[in-house]
């Protein structure tokens, strides 16, 4: 074997340490003039990828080479500046399929459907993508992938040590690394590297949605305690409470 | 102004815009951090002795790890609390029985 190639998907999501606020007509999170930034736990996959890549330079004889580290995104245009980090990490290419702004999100099932197909075109061996996404939260993305492909998956991948055959789906849980910072110089120089834009048309994938948002709501605000004088006091407001 | 060393004067100059960039995150804003790390950079502008300037665009290179490890930290806490429950997880506590049992 010439060496694996894997395949990394990313997403651009609002930044981590933003409070999301709901927008106007209650359907979602208010996303204009927000920061954001890579999907946190797509980091630990991309960092995961780089050093499979520099585990293999290493020890040839133990690790396997990394052909191919392919970072893939689909979403808005602004999605390119979370491929560029990824690029700058080390990815070796990427390729965006471009989402209109306006468009409503793609559900974690459309997603699946077009990692699938590039993961054929692309004849991925691996395919090592975060467990979740910081804005939706659904952690159903990589589990579809490995479904759609018949593939095995081992899924948030931290501290256990599990065997699996190739070709797999691998997802990304906080404790697996310590995830590079994209430095400046390696942000202009990953300016170089190539990636391909791609429009859903052309893409072929069904990404109808299937889910239906009803409303999006804050939630309750926490009440306040109460003191209480002493114990007896204490006893009377739990009995109160219906706890004892 | 002319400089003792071209090739010094660059990597000062590089590892000054690299910590400009990583300001941008700085938690207490870039407003902050820009002054500050001017003022640091200004400090020593009368540094001669190359050993010393060597010595100082080490220590802006140990300074540079620190925030990026600062910002590591930052992120791998805030995201522990809000994906990790505080509850032992079942299966490391299987796995710390396998481990005693060997």
């Amino acid at each position: 074997m010439s060496g694996l190639r894997v395949l990394v998907p990313i997403k651009r999501v609002i930044d981590y340490a933003v409070k999301p606020r709901i927008n106007k007509s209650h359907t979602g999170v208010e996303t204009a003039g927000v920061k954001h930034s890579m999907n946190p736990f797509d980091e630990l996959s991309i960092e995961e990828a780089v050093r499979l890549r520099e585990r293999a330079a290493k020890s040839p004889t133990t690790s396997p080479r990394i052909a191919d580290i392919l970072a893939f995104t689909a979403g808005p245009p602004k999605a390119a500046d979370a491929l560029r980090t990824a690029l700058a990490m080390g990815a070796d290419r990427g390729i965006h399929v471009t989402v209109a702004d306006d468009a409503p999100p793609l559900e974690p099932l459309g997603v699946a459907k077009l990692l699938a197909q590039v993961a054929r075109e692309e004849k991925a061996d691996l395919v090592i993508l975060g467990k979740q996404a910081i804005d939706g939260d659904m952690g159903q993305t990589g589990q579809m992938v490995a479904g759609l492909l018949g593939w095995g998956q081992a899924t948030q991948a931290a501290q256990e040590t599990l065997k699996g055959k190739l070709p797999m789906v691998i997802t990304t849980d906080l404790r697996l690394n310590e995830p590079r910072y994209a430095s400046l110089p390696n942000i202009m120089k990953a300016k170089k590297k190539p990636v391909v834009k791609r429009s859903l048309e052309e893409m072929g994938v069904d990404v109808e949605r299937r889910l239906k948002t009803v409303s999006v709501e804050e939630p309750p605000a926490r009440e306040g305690g109460v003191k209480v004088e002493n114990v007896d006091g204490m006893i009377a407001k739990l009995k109160e409470l219906g706890a004892l | 102004m002319s400089a003792p060393n071209p090739a010094l004067r660059h990597q000062v100059i590089k590892i000054y815009k690299e910590l400009l960039y990583l300001g941008r995150e700085y938690p207490l804003g870039f407003d902050y951090y820009r002054p500050r790390l001017k003022k640091a950079f200004a400090s020593q502008v009368h540094l001669e002795d190359e050993e010393k300037i060597k010595k100082g665009i080490e220590r802006a290179e140990f300074v540079k790890k620190e925030i990026e490890a600062l910002y590591y930290l930052k992120r791998y806490r805030t995201l522990r609390q809000r994906y990790e429950t505080p509850t032992p997880d079942p299966l490391h506590s299987i796995e710390d029985h396998a481990t005693q049992e060997k």
